[in-house]
C-alpha cells in the first residue's frame, strides 16, 4: 500500500493483461493496459465489441467471472491494490467507493422487489445499522436529485419504463456517494430521447456528486458529449489516449481515424462513409506487432513485428510507429 | 417513377394477452391508421422510437404480419387478400432484412443451404443451379471466399458477416422490394458503415427500393431519399430527406433530432427535451398522441387527431401548429 | 471496393479438411480437458454400452453354452471355473443366459424408444407449431398418460396385450411417447418465436417446409440426450415386467425373468441366480444414463463464460 495524496490520481491501472481459455486457446482480453485516471474528470473507454473494454471495466471492481483470470498488473486506488484485495475488502470498496451501472437495467433489478426496497438493502450492505426510516428517507432524497417522483418507491420494477429503471440503477449505484463510477455501455438499451436525458442526468449528477467517471461505449456520440479524455481500445491494447477534442479533431492513430470517418454525423452532409475493411483482431493467435496492422491503410513492415505502446511526448498519445521516432 | 408499393388506411392491433375474462380486451395499437406510399427506386426511411410501430408497418406491407384492416396495393395489384399461393409467389419479389442476424438465421442451416433455400422454395429445383446463383450472390455482397464460407454455419461467422448471408438471402431471388428492419443495429460501428456501403451498392446494381426502419436518424440521413417519421402507430411528419433535417416542422421530429448524439464535442449544446416518456400503445393519449409531452400543446390538440398537413415541397406534418 | 479484402476472417487462410477434422476433435478434447468428470461418464456409458452391444453381436465369444440348454450341468450348481455364473434350477447356464439375454433386453428397449419417439415427436412438432384446439386436445391426452406411474400404465397395457415381444415393446413405448411429445411441443413453442422462423416465412416457406428443415433440426438436439435415458428407463420397465411375469414367453432368454426366478431360490442360500442378472441390468441401464448424462453436458454445456 502507497501512501495517497490528494494530488495522485485516484485510480491508477499499471501494465495489466487479463487472459481467459477457452475451446481453442486462450484469449488475450486486455493487454498490457496502463491508465491514470484523475479525480473529477470523465474518462470515455471506446471501441468495438471485442476490444476489452467491458473486461477492463469488470476488472477494476474484480468482477471478471471466472475462468477470466488476471495475468499481471496492478489496479491501485487511492494507494490499495485492488487486485490483492480480500473478498471482504472487495465487497466494502464495492459501491461504497466504486460503484458500477451497466447496459441492461431490466436484468439488473430485482423483479420481486419494490425499489424502496432495492435502496435499503444496498445500504444496509454496507452500513447495516441504518434504520428503515433513515434509508427511506435518504432514497427520496436521490429520487428527488433523479427526476423521479418518490411515490415510485413503493412500486415494482416491471412497473417503471427502460429509462426510469436506469435511473434507479443510477440512484442505487450513488447512494452511497461513492468516488469513481463505471458505467459500462449505460444508454445502449435506451431510445434516443430517453439516452439524451439520462445522458443530461448523468452529467448533472456528476457535478453535483463529485464523481469521476469511467463512461465505457462504443457510442462516439455519447462520450462526445459527456467525456475529457479518451481511451481508444483496440485489440485489447489501448491505441490512443487524449483529451476529448484532439480525438475528434485530430486523432493520430490510423484505427481511430477509421472510426471518426465511419461514424454518421447528422450534423454534417456526409456523401460517403469511409469504411475500413473489416477483419475483427484475433484474440488467440495474435499476430506478433500491432493488432491493427491488418486492417491498417498505413501498416509498415515495423507494424507486423514490434508491437508499439503509447508514448508519450506531450499531447495525443497514439500507440502507433507513425509516431515513434525511434522503432 | 411508378409507385411500387402503396397502403392505405393501415390498421394493426394486437391483442393484450391474458386479458380478464369479461372485460373489455385491451389491444396493442401498434399501427393506427397509416398511408405509405413507396416510389420505385427509392429508399424511404421509416424512423422512430420504440413503440412507434415502424418494425410491424414493415411487416404489414409484405404481408409478413396480417392488418387488421386496411389495402395494400404492389404495383398496382391489390395484394390485401392475396391468397396463400399467390403470397407465397409474392415472396420472391419483396423481401426483408432482418435487425439480428445471428437469430435470423436458423443454427443448423449452413450458409449455402440459407441462401439458397429462397431460390429452392420458387422452383429451381437443380442443385448445382443453386449452388451457382447461391456462390455469385455471396460474392455480391462480398462473402469471401465464397467457396469456404459457403459450408460454414452461423455461429461459425463474424457479425458482419452473418449480416451480409441475410442480405444475400434477401435478394437471392431478385426481389424489387426489400423490407430493412434496423439492419445495421446490432452490428459494431465499423461494420455498420460497411453494411450501409454495400446496401447502396446494390441498391445501385439490382435496382432495389428500400423500406429502410431505424432509430437512428443519422443513418436515415445518410441512407435515404425521403424520411418518415412514426409515434406511437401514426406517422408524423413526411418528407424529403433535405426537407426533414433543414426545416423540420413537428415538435416530436425536432425533440427527435436535438437528442441525437453526435460524435463532436464541440457540438455540445443544451437540449430541451420533452418531458415524460413514450405513453402506453395500449391506452394512447387523445387527439395527438404527442401532446402530453409536447412544449407546443394547445387545448385543441387533446380532442382530435391532426391530419397529415401539407406544407408544400411535399412536405407532410401532422401538427396543427404553423 | 476490394471485396476480396473485406471481412475474411484470420482462420480463412487455414482452411483445409484436416483442419476441420482437427476442429471436431479439439471439441472433445476440449471436453476432455475441461469437463473431466461428465467426459469420463461419457466415456464409462460408452465402454459399458460397447461391451453388452459387443456381446449381443458375437455370444459365442463369451460362452459356450446355450441359454435353453437344460443339461448345461447339474441344478442349482455353485459357480465354478466351467461355469463362472453357476446353473439355475433348470440346469440351464447363467452366463449364457445372460449373455443371449442381452439381445433381448436391448431389443425390446431400444425398439420401445424408437417407437416412441417416430411417435411423440412429430405430435410434439405440430401441437406447438399448431398452437391450436389440436394443440389443447394432444396436450390434455399427453398429460393424463404421463401422469401415470410410467410402470403402472407398462402393466396396464401388458396385461391387456398379452405376452409376445411385439406386445412388450407396445406396452413400454407407450410410457414414453409423452415424455417426446412435451419435449418437443415446448422446444417447438420457443423455436416458433425466433426470428429465423419469421425469416422463413418471409422467403416463403410454406409451414411444412419450416417445420420440417427451420424447427425439427433446432429440436433434435435435445431429443437425442434424451433418447438414451430413454432406453435407460425402458431397459427396467422392461424388467420390471418380465419379473412380473408379464413378458416374454418362456423360451426367450431375459434377465427379468431370470431374476424373477431367482428371487425364489434366494431364500435358500442360491445367490448367482438373482445377482448375476440383476447386476446385469443395472449396468446396462447406468451405461446408457451415463452416455446421456455425458452427451447432454458436453453438447449443451452449462458452463459457457465468455
Amino acid at each position: 500500500m502507497t501512501a495517497y495524496e490528494s494530488g495522485d490520481p485516484i485510480l491508477e491501472i499499471k501494465d495489466l493483461s487479463i487472459a481467459y481459455p477457452i475451446s481453442i486457446g486462450t484469449v488475450r482480453a486486455v493487454e498490457n493496459v496502463s491508465l491514470s485516471v484523475r479525480k473529477g474528470e470523465v474518462l470515455g473507454i471506446v471501441g468495438e465489441s471485442g476490444c476489452g473494454k467491458s473486461t477492463l471495466g469488470l476488472s477494476i471492481l474484480k468482477l471478471m467471472k471466472p475462468p477470466g483470470r488476471i495475468l499481471s498488473g496492478s489496479i491501485m486506488y487511492k494507494g490499495l491494490d485492488i487486485l490483492s484485495m480480500g473478498e471482504k475488502a472487495l465487497l466494502d470498496l464495492r459501491g461504497r467507493n466504486i460503484a458500477m451501472i451497466f447496459q441492461n437495467p431490466l436484468t439488473s433489478l430485482d423483479p420481486l422487489v419494490t425499489v424502496k426496497d432495492h435502496f435499503i438493502e444496498a445500504i444496509r450492505v454496507h452500513e447495516p445499522e441504518v434504520r428503515r426510516k433513515d434509508g427511506v428517507a435518504r432514497a427520496e432524497a436521490i429520487l428527488a436529485d433523479l427526476g423521479i417522483e418518490a411515490r415510485r418507491l413503493s412500486e415494482y420494477p416491471y412497473q417503471l419504463s427502460g429509462g426510469m429503471r436506469q435511473r434507479i440503477m443510477i440512484g442505487l449505484a450513488l447512494i452511497l456517494h461513492p468516488d469513481i463510477l463505471l458505467a459500462d455501455e449505460p444508454t445502449t438499451a435506451l431510445d434516443v430521447i430517453v439516452e439524451a436525458g439520462f445522458t443530461e442526468l448523468l452529467i448533472k449528477l456528476k457535478r453535483q456528486y463529485d464523481l469521476t467517471v469511467l463512461l465505457i461505449s462504443h457510442n462516439l456520440g455519447l462520450v462526445a458529449e459527456m467525456a475529457d479524455r479518451i481511451a481508444v481500445m483496440y485489440g485489447g491494447r489501448i491505441v490512443e489516449l487524449a483529451p476529448v477534442e484532439d480525438i475528434f479533431s485530430r486523432p493520430l492513430h490510423p484505427y481511430t481515424r477509421g472510426l471518426m470517418a465511419c461514424v454518421p454525423n447528422i450534423l454534417l452532409e456526409q456523401k460517403e462513409l469511409l469504411a475500413m475493411p473489416a477483419s475483427p483482431p484475433d484474440l488467440v493467435d495474435a499476430p506478433a506487432g500491432c493488432p491493427f496492422a491488418p486492417r491498417c491503410p498505413e501498416a509498415m513492415d515495423i507494424c507486423r513485428i514490434k508491437t508499439p505502446t503509447l508514448a508519450s511526448y506531450g499531447g495525443p498519445r497514439a500507440a502507433c510507429w507513425l509516431y515513434e521516432r525511434n522503432p | 417513377m411508378p409507385t411500387l408499393i402503396k397502403a392505405e388506411h393501415l390498421v394493426k392491433d394486437f391483442p393484450v394477452k391474458g386479458a380478464f375474462l369479461g372485460k373489455k380486451r385491451k389491444f396493442v395499437h401498434a399501427v393506427d391508421d397509416v398511408d405509405i406510399s413507396i416510389e420505385e427506386g427509392e429508399v424511404l426511411g421509416l424512423a422512430g422510437e420504440s413503440g412507434s410501430g415502424k418494425s410491424t408497418t414493415g411487416r404489414l406491407l409484405i404481408r409478413l404480419v396480417e392488418p387488421s384492416s386496411g389495402r395494400i396495393e404492389y404495383r398496382g395489384r391489390d395484394i390485401t387478400g392475396y391468397p396463400k399461393r399467390e403470397l407465397e409467389a409474392l415472396r420472391a419479389k419483396v423481401q426483408m432484412i432482418f435487425q439480428d442476424p445471428v437469430s435470423s438465421l436458423s443454427p443448423r442451416m449452413s450458409v449455402g443451404e440459407a441462401i439458397g433455400h429462397p431460390l429452392a422454395i420458387h422452383g429451381m429445383r437443380d442443385k448445382a443451379m443453386r449452388k451457382a446463383a447461391v456462390i455469385g450472390m455471396m460474392e455480391k455482397v462480398g462473402l469471401s471466399p465464397a467457396e469456404y464460407l459457403y459450408r460454414k454455419y452461423p455461429h461459425q461467422l463474424s457479425g458482419g458477416q452473418s449480416q451480409r448471408v441475410v442480405i444475400a438471402r434477401a435478394l437471392v431471388t431478385r426481389p424489387d422490394f426489400v423490407v430493412a428492419d434496423e439492419p445495421i443495429a446490432m452490428a459494431d460501428v465499423s461494420v455498420r458503415a460497411l453494411i450501409l456501403q454495400l446496401m447502396r451498392q446494390l441498391k445501385e446494381e439490382m435496382g432495389l427500393t428500400y423500406l429502410f426502419i431505424t432509430h437512428d436518424l443519422a443513418t436515415a440521413k445518410y441512407l435515404c431519399d425521403r424520411v418518415a417519421i412514426m409515434y406511437l402507430g401514426r406517422i408524423v411528419e413526411l418528407a424529403t430527406r433535405d426537407e426533414l433535417f433543414a426545416r423540420p416542422h413537428h415538435p416530436y421530429t425536432k425533440a427527435l433530432l436535438a437528442a441525437v448524439p453526435i460524435p463532436d464535442p464541440a457540438a455540445r449544446k443544451p437540449k430541451n427535451l420533452p418531458t415524460g416518456e413514450i405513453p402506453s400503445a395500449i391506452d394512447p393519449p387523445s387527439g395527438c398522441h404527442f401532446h402530453p409531452r409536447c412544449p407546443y400543446a394547445m387545448p385543441a390538440c387533446s380532442l382530435s387527431r391532426p391530419p397529415l398537413k401539407d406544407l408544400g415541397a411535399k412536405h407532410l406534418s401532422a401538427c396543427i401548429l404553423e | 471496393m476490394d471485396k476480396a479484402q473485406l471481412d475474411v476472417r484470420p482462420e480463412a487462410a487455414r482452411f483445409s479438411p484436416a483442419a476441420g477434422l482437427a476442429r471436431l476433435f479439439g471439441r472433445f478434447s476440449a471436453a476432455a480437458r475441461r469437463y473431466r468428470i461428465e467426459w469420463w461418464i461419457l466415456v464409462a456409458g460408452v465402454f459399458v454400452i460397447g461391451f453388452i452391444a459387443f456381446m449381443t453381436l458375437f455370444p459365442g465369444i463369451f460362452t459356450v453354452y446355450s441359454p435353453l440348454d437344460q443339461n448345461a450341468g447339474t441344478q442349482l450348481a455353485k459357480p465354478s471355473a466351467g461355469h463362472v455364473m453357476g446353473i439355475d434350477n433348470l440346469g440351464r447356464d447363467i452366463g449364457a443366459r445372460v449373455v443371449y439375454g442381452a439381445r433381448t433386453i436391448l431389443g425390446v428397449a431400444i425398439a420401445a424408444a424408437l417407437l416412441s419417439a417416430f411417435i411423440g415427436i412429430p405430435l410434439g412438432l405440430v401441437s406447438g407449431f399448431a398452437g391450436n384446439w389440436l394443440d389443447k386436445v394432444l396436450s390434455l391426452v399427453m398429460d393424463s398418460v404421463y401422469s401415470f406411474p410410467g410402470l403402472i400404465l407398462a402393466i396396464a397395457f401388458a396385461a391387456m396385450l398379452g405376452p409376445g415381444v411385439i406386445n412388450i415393446t407396445l406396452a413400454v413405448s407407450v410410457v414414453y411417447i409423452p415424455t417426446y411429445f412435451r419435449l418437443v411441443r415446448g422446444q417447438t413453442l420457443s423455436i416458433k418465436e425466433e426470428l429465423y422462423v419469421e425469416a422463413a416465412r418471409s422467403i416463403g416457406a410454406s409451414r411444412g417446409v419450416i417445420l420440417a428443415k427451420y424447427i425439427f433440426p433446432n429440436v433434435i438436439a435435445t431429443v437425442v440426450v434424451v433418447f438414451s435415458l430413454n432406453i435407460a428407463d425402458a431397459i427396467m420397465t422392461e424388467a420390471a415386467l418380465s419379473y412380473i411375469g408379464l413378458g416374454l414367453p418362456a423360451g426367450i432368454p431375459d434377465w427379468g425373468m431370470d431374476l424373477a426366478m431367482g428371487k425364489k431360490f434366494l431364500p435358500s442360500g442360491v445367490w448367482w441366480m438373482i445377482t448375476y442378472p440383476g447386476m446385469m441390468i443395472m449396468m446396462l441401464a447406468l451405461g446408457f444414463t451415463m452416455l446421456g448424462e455425458g452427451l447432454s453436458e458436453i453438447l449443451n454445456p452449462r458452463l459457457q463464460e465468455y
